[in-house]
């Protein structure tokens, strides 16, 4: 009997081109994606040394951190113009696919990959993107990579990589009602730190994982990195081969039952084993809402901003206080007596149908708070088509939310989607680092349900308040 | 890229954990397609008010530090996005080499193709360094092939790397044309998953 393995060594043993003592393994790359930001410095370096794109068809780009969200073609910042410009003669030049702008499949990359059936069980995908973790939700080997990277790949095909070591993030039991994918990795997160995943990829088990949409597997496989891991990963099963099911780029007929066959064969074997293993139960974890400037400083919604003084070393206790005074919080405040002037639901975390509609069922038929702004925008042009066909963009506009197009918009603030200096936002994006939304901006990370409370009410609030009644309404 | 042996410096001493990309270099200065220029945005917002004046709170812009070109800071140094601006903004800034407990995974790889070393030393040793660089002007030396950071009167700490990765520091490799000398073996893997273009 062959020795049981993970889906990851599976996938990593599936893609060796070239080992040699010493030096890391040559890995084969079956998708990588490309946006504007982390590539035009790579096709120059093509350019400068006569290269070419070695598969421009396991390539695919589009456009979605520079993008406005309304008035899409006004774009004022003539750099931002330019980058965009660049990536679209770029991919003229080396013969790659590219949904732009005006093209129906724009979107953030991290949405449409997954909604094109490009992301696929078993696969190795790569982007200039941190955020790359997210198609591990397939059971791909998906993770980002730097620009020096990108050249690499789009010249070889390949990526030379140290085999990782296994983590298996373990949760057991059920999430409770109104409790989401997004508190509970923002709860794993909270509980082993921001750096527990460091060298490893992650590959989340348990019941309370099975149970999970494909959606919102997706957020927390999106979030593996902000836990230090460049990949999360989650084993196939029939949520998996059914959410592929008639995607354009999946095969279909029997070509597809062929596939979904070696599929299911990918998922880890029953016995293997992994060099480190954590645990969490899901019934503690409770709605989330972050309240410093890394995914980390996470607390449940009921609880208090924690005070300085109880931090171990010195420097814990300063990056406590740091944190404290750039979010204007005081220690030992509760954290849901924070008052926010703005709601941001969107980003490659939380901007797909699912998150939409569950954010719609807590906004029908309620306004938005007289001093929020709130904007709710689709992750890409798909989504937003569909939102728009089940109703959910007059749910949000009539409640006093803008409905904007899709981008990457106000989780990293590259286009004009940004939160001013000293305000307060309830974001659904997956970094609450200092000026991630904008200088001076303070970032509270919820998921799409705790936003959309917040957006009704001006504060925190336990979203189970509104899901429990949604239920019997 | 510049190949790196020896390199020896003054100290920039940032005594925090989990710096992230984002402070590094912030998203406004992501939109230039260029390699080159990054380094007047280093730490920009720790850096500089929003009238563009330098803070004299930030230690980085005390005059004893102008020339430094050792930056040791705390754990999880580079954590977050991906952006390469980051080690491009860190080297044209004029810092060679960068020591801290540990880094983020993406952000080493980062350094390393781009002729930055960076070094891990145990979470005492970076202190030592800290509150010393902090007091006075320190200067060390870093020695890749014989993986030793050594100060002139005191300090002698030696340091892990990958041979692939030292090795890559020390000849100033183009990664893509040592891959290519396997294009052979691309090829055939392409031929047997049946990879047609």
């Amino acid at each position: 009997m062959t020795q049981p393995k993970t889906i990851i060594e599976k996938i990593w043993n599936n893609h060796i081109v070239h080992q040699e003592p010493g030096k890391p393994d040559l890995l084969y790359i079956d998708l990588h994606l490309i946006h504007e930001v982390t590539s035009p410095q790579a096709f120059e370096g093509l350019r400068m040394k006569g290269r070419k794109v070695r598969r421009p068809e396991l390539t695919f780009a589009t456009m979605d951190h520079n993008v406005p969200t309304k008035q899409r073609h006004i774009i004022k910042d003539e750099v931002s113009k330019k980058q965009m410009h660049t990536l679209k003669e770029n991919c003229e030049e080396f013969g790659v696919p590219l949904a732009d702008i005006d093209h129906p499949d724009q979107g953030i990359v991290h949405v449409i990959g997954p909604e094109l059936g490009l992301t696929q069980p078993g696969k190795t995908i790569v982007c200039g993107d941190s955020h790359t973790s997210t198609h591990g939700a397939f059971g791909a080997l998906a993770f980002g990579i730097g620009t020096s990277e990108v050249e690499h790949v789009l010249s070889t095909q390949t990526l030379g990589q140290a085999p990782p070591k296994t983590l298996e993030v373990k949760v057991n039991g059920k999430l409770g009602t109104g409790v989401t994918a997004k508190d509970l990795i923002l709860a794993v997160i909270a509980k082993y730190g921001v750096r527990f995943g460091t060298g490893y990829v992650i590959e989340y088990t348990g019941e309370a994982v099975r149970n999970l949409s494909m959606e919102e597997r997706m957020t927390v496989c999106n979030m593996s990195i902000e836990a230090g891991a460049r990949a999360g990963l989650i084993s196939p099963d029939d949520t998996t081969i059914e959410y592929l099911r008639g995607r354009r780029h999946v095969p279909d007929g029997e070509a597809f039952d062929e596939a979904a066959e070696k599929w299911r064969a990918l998922a880890t074997d029953e016995g293997a084993s992994y060099d480190a293993t954590v645990e969490i139960n899901a019934d503690e974890v409770e709605p989330q809402v972050t309240w410093g400037t890394n995914p980390s400083m996470c607390i449940p919604v009921s609880a208090n901003v924690p005070d300085p003084a109880s931090q171990e070393k010195d420097y814990e206790q300063d990056a406590v206080e740091r944190a404290l005074s750039y979010m204007g919080l005081e220690a030992n405040q509760p954290i849901d007596s924070v008052e926010i002037e703005h709601v941001f639901i969107g980003s490659c975390t939380n901007s797909r149908l699912s998150d939409l509609k569950k954010a719609a069922e807590i906004v029908r038929g309620r306004k938005v708070h007289d001093k929020v702004t709130a904007l709710v925008v689709p992750g890409s042009k798909t989504v937003k088509e569909q939102a728009e066909a089940e109703g959910l963009d007059v749910i949000f506009k009539t409640a006093g939310f803008e409905w904007r197009d899709a981008g990457c918009s106000m989780c990293l603030a590259m286009n004009d989607d940004i939160v001013p200096p000293g305000e307060r936002c309830a974001s659904t994006s997956n970094r609450n680092f200092e000026g991630r939304q904008g200088n001076g901006a303070r970032t509270h990370l919820v998921s799409p349900e705790m936003a959309a409370a917040a957006a009704l009410e001006g504060h925190f609030v336990d979203v189970r308040k509104y899901t429990n009644t949604a239920v019997n309404r | 890229m510049e190949p790196i042996r020896v390199h020896s410096g003054l100290v920039y001493p940032l005594n925090r954990a989990n710096v992230d990309t984002d402070q590094i270099i912030p998203k406004q200065f992501l939109k230039r397609i260029e390699r080159q220029g990054f380094g007047q945005f280093l730490f920009y917002h720790w850096r500089f008010d929003e009238e563009g004046e330098k803070r004299d709170s930030f230690t980085m812009n005390k005059e004893k530090y102008n020339d430094a070109s050792i930056l040791v800071a705390g754990d999880n140094f580079g954590c977050g996005s991906s952006r390469e601006h980051a080690p491009w903004a860190i080297l044209d800034y004029g810092f060679k080499v960068v020591i801290a407990p540990s880094f983020a995974d993406i952000f080493y790889n980062n350094c390393v193709k781009n002729g930055i070393l960076p070094v891990r030393l145990t979470e005492d040793e970076t202190q030592a360094i800290i509150k010393k660089a902090e007091h006075e002007k320190l200067k060390l030396t870093v020695d890749l092939e014989k993986q030793l950071v050594v100060g002139e009167k005191e300090f002698n700490f030696n340091f892990d790397i990958s041979d692939y990765h030292k090795q890559m520091l020390l000849n100033g490799w183009d990664e893509i044309a040592v891959t290519l000398t396997n294009e052979d073996k691309i090829t055939a893997y392409e031929q047997r998953q049946q990879i047609t273009g």
